[in-house]
């Protein structure tokens, strides 16, 4: 497993860049047993994960020790253990995104793609945006 | 899952889920009836606005204000309601957190092609936030920079001479001040709170056109439009009290989506009694700098006295039943001129008050 961090991002309406500095390309290799995901985080979110605010990573198909496929249940606790680098509670509720947390698949409103159960495909891409911080 | 398509053009792939209705819309979809519902918010009854009226965005560079700016801007135009559009933004002298929220407003001025005013507490009350932090401590110092917050506000939009201010307010805030104000007893503030516009006699207009608008459509609505905002937690904020009714709501949320509006329903409904409204008090002016009081000084000259005194958080506790001129040497804030020649004119009443209610009110919420 390995974790890519990009440089600042380019301005996206996410608010957190003044920046537009670009992306930059996964350098590891994906394994065939892998997908690539990536994952963008909006409203201040970036400050839990080590003050990054795009990733692009590598994880397992199928969850570790099942057959089942990686789905976005798994993506969240693959986030916690590797790269959510401080105060949990403000990301994570249970198994779950800590509600006020919006999440785009592809993006589309995760509401409208099963949430937690749904699979994730190579190259997809997972936002998280908080709404918790003021206006 | 197959894509599902737009419940509303029937064609279009459905990206958002809708809290509000369950409903589910495609890009353009949703933007046309987030538009369009405040337009009708808006329009409601008499209106909000008048034609040629000149209204100040309260603008903090966050996502409400922001879109609230964007959406504002295009229904001025594509429904031609002839407003004088301004930006107004306070700099409260929070560095690594005010000045960078600032440059988004900048830029928004930029983009949206409109007149930017930034007025500063420095300025104003020859403080910044991190000078009275240093001052008063970390506890409590919201309480100075709300009552700082809502003066300086009413002080630039009588600078730039408009007659309503917009604040981005949004269902979400509305609902968690009704949750706030029933916590804490403050009756009258209940009453006020979940109103689309307040406008007292002496006060400029102040109207929130996001009253029905969920944060999350708000949110949505900033990412599909790529509005630059920002949105990193003011360094001072803990505002413990606020942020567990946040909590409390977004898990409310979470389980009905309605919550929201039914709750920004019930604070609408709670009718004062008149025995309750003839106990509230009268309101005047500060006898010091002019502004809309209930006291003889307002809470921004009380706490500027102690502030000036060298008090750290026992500031709050300074009285607002005063004399007219400041101790010698002490800053003062300079006077309110919305109505210039007005002020010159007339005498406040004098009326017997309880002069220290509203702070000790004011503490007491914040002991809590
Ligand atoms: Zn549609
Ligand atoms: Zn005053």
């Amino acid at each position: 497993m390995s974790v890519v961090a990009t440089e600042m991002p380019s301005t996206s309406g996410l608010g957190y860049s003044h920046s537009n500095a670009p992306e930059q390309v996964a350098s590891s290799i994906r394994q065939d047993d892998q997908l690539e995901i990536r994952i963008e985080f909006g409203g201040g979110l970036h400050l839990l994960f080590s003050q990054k605010p795009k990733y692009t990573i590598h994880i397992p198909r199928t969850i570790p020790s099942t057959s089942q496929h990686t789905n976005v249940k798994y993506l969240i606790q693959w986030m916690k253990e590797n790269i959510l680098s401080e105060r949990e509670e403000m990301f994570i509720d249970g198994d779950t995104v800590r509600p006020g947390i919006l999440v785009l698949i592809n993006d589309a409103d995760w509401e409208l793609e099963g949430e937690l159960d749904y699979e994730l495909q190579n190259r997809d891409e997972v936002v998280f945006i908080s709404t918790l911080h003021g206006g | 899952m197959p894509p599902t398509p737009c419940s509303l053009c029937q064609t279009a792939r459905a990206l958002v889920k809708r809290p509000k209705t369950g409903q589910q819309v495609c890009k353009s979809c949703f933007f046309e009836v987030f538009e369009t519902e405040v337009h009708n918010t808006i329009i409601e009854g008499n209106g909000l606005f008048k034609r040629g009226e000149k209204v100040a965005i309260g603008a903090s560079g966050g996502k409400d204000s922001t879109v609230l700016a964007h959406v504002l801007s295009t229904l001025n135009q594509r429904y031609d309601y002839g407003l004088d559009l301004y930006l107004l933004s306070i700099d409260e002298g929070i560095t690594g957190y005010r000045d960078d929220s600032l440059e988004t407003v900048k830029q928004n001025q930029v983009e949206y092609g409109l007149p930017l005013k930034i007025l500063s507490y420095d300025d104003l009350y020859g403080w910044t936030m991190d000078k009275i932090v240093s001052q008063v401590g970390r506890k409590n110092n919201c309480t100075f920079c709300g009552v700082f917050r809502r003066q300086a506000l009413d002080r630039g939009a009588a600078q730039l001479g408009v007659d309503h201010i917009v604040t981005g307010h949004n269902a979400d805030d509305i609902a968690e001040t009704v949750l706030m104000n029933i916590m804490r007893g403050d009756i009258a503030r209940l009453g006020r709170c979940t109103a689309v516009t307040t406008e007292g006699e002496d006060t400029i207009k102040r109207s929130k056109p996001f009253k029905y608008a969920y944060e999350k459509e708000i949110v949505m609505y900033a990412y599909f439009k790529k509005l630059t905002y920002f949105s990193t937690e003011c360094i001072y904020s803990p505002d413990a009290y606020r942020g567990h009714a946040r909590v409390f709501l977004k898990d409310l949320e979470s389980i009905r989506p309605s919550a929201i509006i039914d709750i920004i329903h019930s604070g609408e409904s709670f009718v004062l009694q008149e025995g309750v409204q003839r106990g509230m008090k009268a309101m005047q002016t500060c006898k010091r700098c002019g502004y809309i009081s209930s006291n003889d000084l307002c809470k921004a000259c009380a706490l500027l006295q102690g502030l000036e005194a060298g008090l750290d958080r026992s500031a709050l506790r300074q009285t607002q039943d005063s004399t007219t001129l400041a101790p010698d040497g002490q800053r003062t804030i300079p006077k309110y001129d919305r109505h210039a020649t007005a002020f010159e004119l007339s005498t406040p009443p004098k009326i017997e008050l309880h002069a220290t209610e509203g702070i000790e009110r004011a503490v007491k919420a914040i002991a809590l």
